[in-house]
């Protein structure tokens, strides 16, 4: 295992509140690392400073050895990252087919086996033709996650991949995600759903006040009282 | 399995439809000149010689929703740029094409430029807007007060409010001596460059390039997460769109051998937005058409009073905004293709037809 992405004492602040407080983050490749905390932990900031939305206020990261903080948001995903977003932002004029086929142009892949093994892969084959805006809830999510995997990423980022979904779709995302692990993919996920955190996730990095709070296996760190406390409010 | 074959007529009629809609416009100009006067031909060209402008405006603006005023800046620095250059270097038919290209050349680097600052100075949507408009309105502005002997570059006089004049047309070498292309020529020449622009256009914006604007247009962060340097495509689309603007003003100095300020004033900047908004501005095929028609329109209606034209162009947009938001051409279009694949009474309808329209119209 080598280590793909780490950050150094990361902090982000707006106006004088720091949001994000000295962060030492490691992920090495291979894991799938499910990132929890309460609302407001700084989970979503956490993620924009990685893929360079948001420049950071001190501390810095580094992805595949090399300090990002000059690295524009295209150039980091190029390098390897690539994100779903929390919100499904899929692009109203075009159809299914031309969302995945813009992400294997990036990919520099644009042989139909391939389109046609994402649109298998993500069961979005009915739907091929259909405009993007007019897919259910859930059919976005994962055309969402596909357009993030079109890219041929070593890292990829899932800010609450199963929102909004039902029991059924969110089981089927926690297999699909598991697969594309096993095919070699680092993955990184927030998610708040912790049945689905049990399903995927091998390590759990937990947030709070912007703060990494703990760090570790899956286990060992949902069966601590101070994470229950912090993130469902539990007394000890 | 009647069912079936009424979708299938149904699907044929539609391709048949969709093709005869391609390409009937085409054949309805190459034939124009047989029935009409070589003066009328003329005329027509002048028509077309808009449509570049039009064509630029509706990649930016329809693919990569860059709405620029900025057309006529483009306009007039080529068109100008053609007529010192021809000028002063004379009107052999190599100088006359070389100040073609140099024209075009001196739109690209200007373009360049002010679509740098732009794009790479984050300026964003309409603002856009304003400084292509507030470009346009200064380069008039400069012109107009170059009367004056002190304003010449070599042989060539800019005249201020009048306007330069005098400008060679474009000749081809013939046995015989050169051959001038005007009227009937220049129409056909017009016509084979404008079928270049398209396919070229086309060619462009149907590929990734065009479905990256496309992207870009709809949800520019999301378009960055995908790996898309977002300035340097719509760098790009802009400079392309403004050398094309600056065509239609080569083309429109060689075709009336004058160009005066008034090309960049702010009724002429608003003209290309009118056209291509009526037309519908996701539509190359329709940019061309209904700027032809509608300059058509004016310049028959200008015979009456030129206030006419303008009164008429205003009312057809405001019609346009509250009725076809997409454009007058996509909506006729759409509603003759609904006409033709209309099914019978008995028949089942296509199914997800309307889920699998795209709305950005390729005619």
């Amino acid at each position: 295992m080598t280590r793909l992405l780490e950050t150094r004492a990361l902090t982000k602040r707006f106006g004088g509140a720091n949001v994000i407080n000295g962060i030492d983050f490691q992920i090495d490749t291979g894991e799938i690392r499910c990132v929890i905390g309460p609302n407001g932990a700084g989970k979503s900031t956490f993620f924009k400073l990685i893929t360079g939305e948001h420049t950071p206020s001190d501390g810095s990261i580094h992805f595949l050895g090399r300090d990002m903080n000059r690295v524009l948001p295209h150039e980091r995903i190029r390098m390897g990252m690539s994100i779903k977003f929390q919100i499904p932002g899929v692009f109203a004029d075009l159809t299914v087919r031309q969302h995945l086929q813009l992400g294997l142009y990036r990919a520099k892949d644009v042989s139909s086996t391939s389109l046609d093994e994402l649109l298998h892969r993500f069961m979005l084959e009915q739907e091929a033709s259909v405009l993007a805006c007019n897919l259910s809830h859930g059919k976005k999510q994962w055309l969402e996650i596909a357009m993030a995997v079109s890219l041929g990423p070593k890292l990829l980022f899932l800010d609450e991949p199963v929102a909004g979904m039902s029991v059924e779709e969110t089981h089927a995302t926690g297999e699909l995600i598991k697969r594309l692990r096993d095919a070699g993919l680092t993955i990184m996920v927030v998610e708040h759903d912790m049945t689905f955190v049990k399903q995927i996730a091998s390590r759990v990095s937990v947030l709070h006040g912007g703060r990494l709070f703990a760090d570790g296996p899956l286990d060992e760190i949902l069966g601590r009282d101070d994470v229950a406390e912090i993130y469902l409010g539990r007394k000890k | 399995m009647k069912q079936l074959e009424l979708v299938s007529r149904g699907a044929r009629r539609k391709r048949a439809t969709s093709l005869s809609l391609k390409f009937l416009p085409w054949l309805v100009a190459l034939g124009l000149p047989l029935i009409v006067d070589s003066n009328a031909s003329g005329n027509f060209a002048y028509c077309l010689v808009w449509a570049f402008g039009a064509i630029g405006l509706a990649a930016m603006w329809g693919y990569g929703g860059i709405l620029s005023f900025g057309q006529t800046a483009f306009f007039g620095l080529s068109g100008y740029a053609y007529g010192i250059i021809a000028l002063n270097f004379g009107d052999s038919w190599i100088t006359s094409w070389g100040s073609l290209l140099a024209a075009l050349v001196v739109s690209v680097a200007a373009a360049t430029l002010i679509g740098y600052m732009i794009f790479y100075g984050r300026i964003k949507g309409v603002f856009i807007g304003i400084v292509t408009l507030s470009i346009t309105l200064v380069l008039e502005t400069f012109m107009s007060q170059t009367a004056g002997p002190q304003w010449a570059i070599g042989a060539a006089k800019l005249n201020g409010y009048n306007g330069m004049g005098g400008m060679p047309q474009l000749t081809i070498p013939w046995h015989g001596g050169p051959l001038t292309l005007e009227n009937t020529s220049f129409y056909y020449f017009v016509l084979a460059l404008l079928a270049l622009v398209y396919w070229v256009t086309r060619k462009l914006l149907d590929g990734p390039f065009g479905l990256t604007l496309i992207a870009i247009r709809e949800n520019p962060q999301r378009a960055e997460m995908l790996g898309v340097d977002i300035r340097r495509h719509q760098l790009l689309i802009f400079v392309f769109g403004s050398t094309l603007g600056g065509l239609s003003g080569v083309l429109y100095t060689i075709w009336g051998s004058y160009i005066t300020p008034s090309t960049m004033g702010l009724t002429s900047a608003a003209l290309p937005v009118i056209w291509v908004a009526t037309a519908g501005r996701k539509s190359i095929g329709g940019a061309i058409i209904g700027t032809a028609l509608l300059v058509w329109l004016s310049q028959n209606l200008a015979v009456y009073g030129s206030q006419y034209a303008l009164i008429l162009l205003g009312s057809i947009l405001l019609i346009v905004v509250l009725l076809a938001p997409e454009g007058l051409l996509p909506y006729v279009i759409t509603h003759l293709r609904r006409l033709a694949t209309r099914p019978q009474s008995n028949a089942v309808p296509e199914p997800q037809t309307a889920l699998k329209a795209g709305r950005g119209s390729k005619s």
